[in-house]
């Protein structure tokens, strides 16, 4: 794993989505975020991961989900893209409402930007594009954090 | 490493002690047909200890609230023990740190319950 873009393109099941989360634990680590960041960047592709094997392609053997790394001298980006039918990102509620506090589902995009320092959601024609974004330290954002 | 439960009574209390991943595919299966299972049973003052719990996704904590409401709604109590460091911070970002009972002693949290 030397290369700073690296693209997979997997089955949709549970197996992709633990290849996905171990796979964002090997780039955060040697992009050389902490342990603490490792594990939140990890969980955030998790719920990606499952969001598009599971929301988007339905477990469907003929749709794929796609995983990208990429390394930059600022940060780390990564892009989940399924085949679904496409998410409507208005249509998600906040999870942490009273009305929905005690509902089963409705938290991974919420943890995705709760753990990760930019999340963009891109509607395809079929399917959903996410790309989150983790900065490495000392890039703006992080000096931006750090003078709070 | 998926998730692993035992079961023990204590004074009327049901314990159960989970250790692994509390994740979609792999515990949070076990986890809900665990608890309705404890609930048709008759069972409904159940204290889930996490202390060995090193992993819970989205799905995960969706069972935990998920358990929380059935006992609820059978008019039992649900409670929480020996949170981690990463699920206690789960719950506050997730603002469900105050919906469940959380206890950090065993002794006492059985002893909290009506």
């Amino acid at each position: 794993m030397t290369a700073n873009r690296v693209s997979y393109t997997l089955d949709s099941s549970l197996e992709s989505v633990n290849m996905a989360e171990e796979t964002a634990q090997q780039f955060a680590t040697r992009v050389g975020f902490d342990e603490d960041n490792c594990l939140k960047i990890a969980m955030a592709v998790r719920e990606a991961a499952v969001n598009a094997v599971l929301h988007g392609n339905a477990y469907d053997p003929q749709k794929k989900m796609t995983v990208g790394f990429e390394i930059t001298p600022r940060a780390l980006v990564i892009t989940i893209t399924d085949q679904g039918q496409g998410l409507d990102v208005n249509s998600i509620p906040d999870p942490t409402t009273p009305e929905n506090l005690l509902k089963q589902s409705g938290r991974g995009i919420f943890l995705m930007r709760a753990f990760m320092d930019e999340v963009r959601i891109r509607v395809l024609s079929p399917g959903t594009e996410v790309t989150m974004v983790k900065n490495v330290s000392g890039s703006a954002a992080n000096q931006k954090e750090a003078s709070k | 490493m998926t998730m692993k439960t035992s079961t023990r009574q204590v004074n009327g209390i049901t314990i159960v002690d989970l250790s692994g991943r509390i994740t979609l595919g792999e515990g949070s299966a076990v986890l809900r047909d665990l608890v309705r299972d404890l609930v048709t049973k008759g069972q409904r003052k159940i204290l889930l200890n996490l202390g060995d719990v090193t992993y819970i996704d989205s799905s995960g904590i969706g069972e935990l609230v998920s358990a929380f409401t059935t006992v609820r709604n059978q008019g039992g109590e649900l409670k929480l023990l020996n949170l981690t460091k990463k699920v206690h911070d789960l719950l506050q970002i997730t603002k469900l740190y105050t919906v469940f009972d959380v206890k950090d002693d065993e002794a006492m949290a059985v002893s909290s319950f009506k």
